[in-house]
């Protein structure tokens, strides 16, 4: 298949491009998300991202609450955005943080004024940039403005058989024109570890995996209450076929086709070293790590499915496939992409790559994907520990 | 293309999975290795569900399975060609 070279998105003023030109409403603080929800309430065209957190924070994990609410508004997926927070301060910090993308970023605080004013004030701010973005065309971008994140949920033997080997497919046939790719679950490649390692396109790459591998390796170890051979794999692994937790590492790890990554990012880190795959330090729960993702700055999702997740995102687009035939169709609202013919030999890897590419670019273009139509916008923040 | 029972993701993997209902004993079974698109036959001397595992060969007990072209697991029960591979006979090298 010839791979087309552009896509229709949104064009940004930082030079990136968008799949989606959102508005959006970012609560600093669990505090605040009423407000902001009254404003996405009143103004049409506005998305509130309410969450749990922002309270008392402190050291990597407060660090994280602010990379991830300022990545989420510099995503190029978001045309403009409002920041609320209870107090100034750290209001001011997420939104000076944004503003260098040069796209419009404005920041209010509740304390001294209430939510009613609060509100008001906000909902003129936020009608003026909703009707502002909806005067946004898209427009032929370089295909290598897709910067693409790949996660999957709710696996199953087909997934490592034949849903996770396509999107594999995809990265192997888009990475040469110049994409930006993410990988994740670092508690999932356990097993697959030391292979998954040497896929470091550098000695330094290959270094801080393997650190923040066993360091995540290490906190799980720490906390669980029982033997973790109980429970990778998981009795519903087991019945599936799963025999050993190498084996359902390696069906995960077939995401990523044969390509290497050049670099391990925090979590919600936004990639540094130029076009190529990137591993992110993220948690294997799908609305978490697709959150991180996004806020890394990642413009569209490929979420391959076993026995059916759901999972959406309110600013990154999540296309979902599956080959399992029964979740296809059982499940058929939620699957953007059925690639279950691979099982009955009727596609192979290639057809089945190229189809994914087809969907990946038509959502890019602007089709709603399922879960956008369903109104899944799932935005889970990772808290790394206790607040004070 | 014809359909198939078997799938066998890379060619260096001496176990393939059952993508049909299930297989039966003494099933002649078409397999498809994935990485080289080729097909070869085995016959089955288990009865093996979907998603399960079947030895493409013999193997003797401390032998590594490999699947995805990867180290899985070790045979810790002596395997014939055709049966069924799972917790039973294999057990991971991680604890």
């Amino acid at each position: 298949m010839e791979i087309p070279k552009t896509f229709l998105g949104y064009k940004r003023e930082d030079g990136r491009s968008g799949t989606r030109n959102h508005v959006i409403i970012l609560p600093v603080d669990d505090i605040s998300n009423a407000c902001a929800e009254a404003v996405a309430n009143n103004i049409k065209g506005t998305i509130a991202l309410p969450h749990s957190y922002g309270r008392l924070q402190f050291g990597a994990d407060l660090e994280l609450h602010f990379r991830t609410m300022i990545g989420t508004g510099k995503n190029p997926n978001v045309a403009a955005v409002i920041v609320i927070g209870i107090e100034p301060k750290w209001t001011k910090r997420i939104v000076d943080a944004i503003a260098v993308t040069g796209k419009p970023v404005e920041g209010f605080s509740i304390e001294g004024v209430g939510d009613i004013d609060t509100i008001a004030k906000v909902s003129k701010k936020a009608q003026e940039f909703s009707m502002w973005a909806s005067e946004k065309q898209r427009e032929e971008r370089p295909i290598s403005d897709l910067w693409i994140s790949v996660k999957c949920g709710e696996s199953d033997t087909t997934s490592g058989l034949a849903s996770n080997p396509t999107v594999g497919n995809l990265m192997d046939k888009l990475e040469p024109l110049g994409v930006h790719l993410c990988f994740g679950e670092t508690s999932e490649l356990t097993g697959a570890e030391t292979v998954c390692e040497k896929r470091g396109k550098t000695p330094e790459a290959q270094e801080k995996f393997k650190k923040t591998w066993s360091a995540y390796n290490d906190f799980i170890l720490k906390e669980a209450t029982d033997d973790l051979s109980e429970s990778q794999p998981t009795a519903g692994n087991i019945a599936g076929g799963l025999t050993t937790i190498e084996e359902k590492a390696f069906g995960n790890f077939q995401k990523i086709g044969s390509r290497q990554f050049i670099d391990v990012l925090e979590p919600a880190e936004e990639p540094s070293k130029g076009p190529g795959l990137y591993f992110m330090d993220t948690s294997s729960a799908a609305a978490e790590c697709v959150t991180l993702q996004a806020a890394g700055g990642f413009n569209i999702h490929l979420f391959p499915t076993g026995q059916g997740n759901i999972i959406g995102n309110p600013i990154e687009p999540v296309v979902k496939l599956t080959a399992n035939p029964l979740t296809a169709k059982t499940m058929s609202e939620h699957i953007d992409v059925d690639v279950s013919k691979i099982l009955s030999r009727k596609m192979n890897l290639d057809e089945a790559g190229d189809e994914l590419i087809k969907a990946t670019l038509r959502v890019a273009n602007g089709r709603l994907t399922c879960a956008e139509a369903l109104g899944h916008k799932e935005f889970v923040m990772t808290k790394l520990y206790r607040s004070a | 293309m014809a359909g198939t029972d078997i799938i066998i993701h890379d060619e260096k993997d001496n176990v393939g999975v059952v993508v049909i209902e299930k297989i039966t004993p003494k099933q002649d079974c078409d397999c498809w290795i994935m990485e080289n698109d080729k097909s070869v036959k085995i016959q089955s001397m288990d009865e093996i569900p979907l998603g399960h595992k079947i030895a493409m060969t013999d193997l003797k007990e401390g032998d590594t399975i490999l699947k995805y072209g990867h180290d899985i697991g070790k045979v810790v029960k002596n395997i014939k060609k055709g049966e069924h591979v799972h917790v039973h006979n294999v057990k991971t090298k991680k604890w």
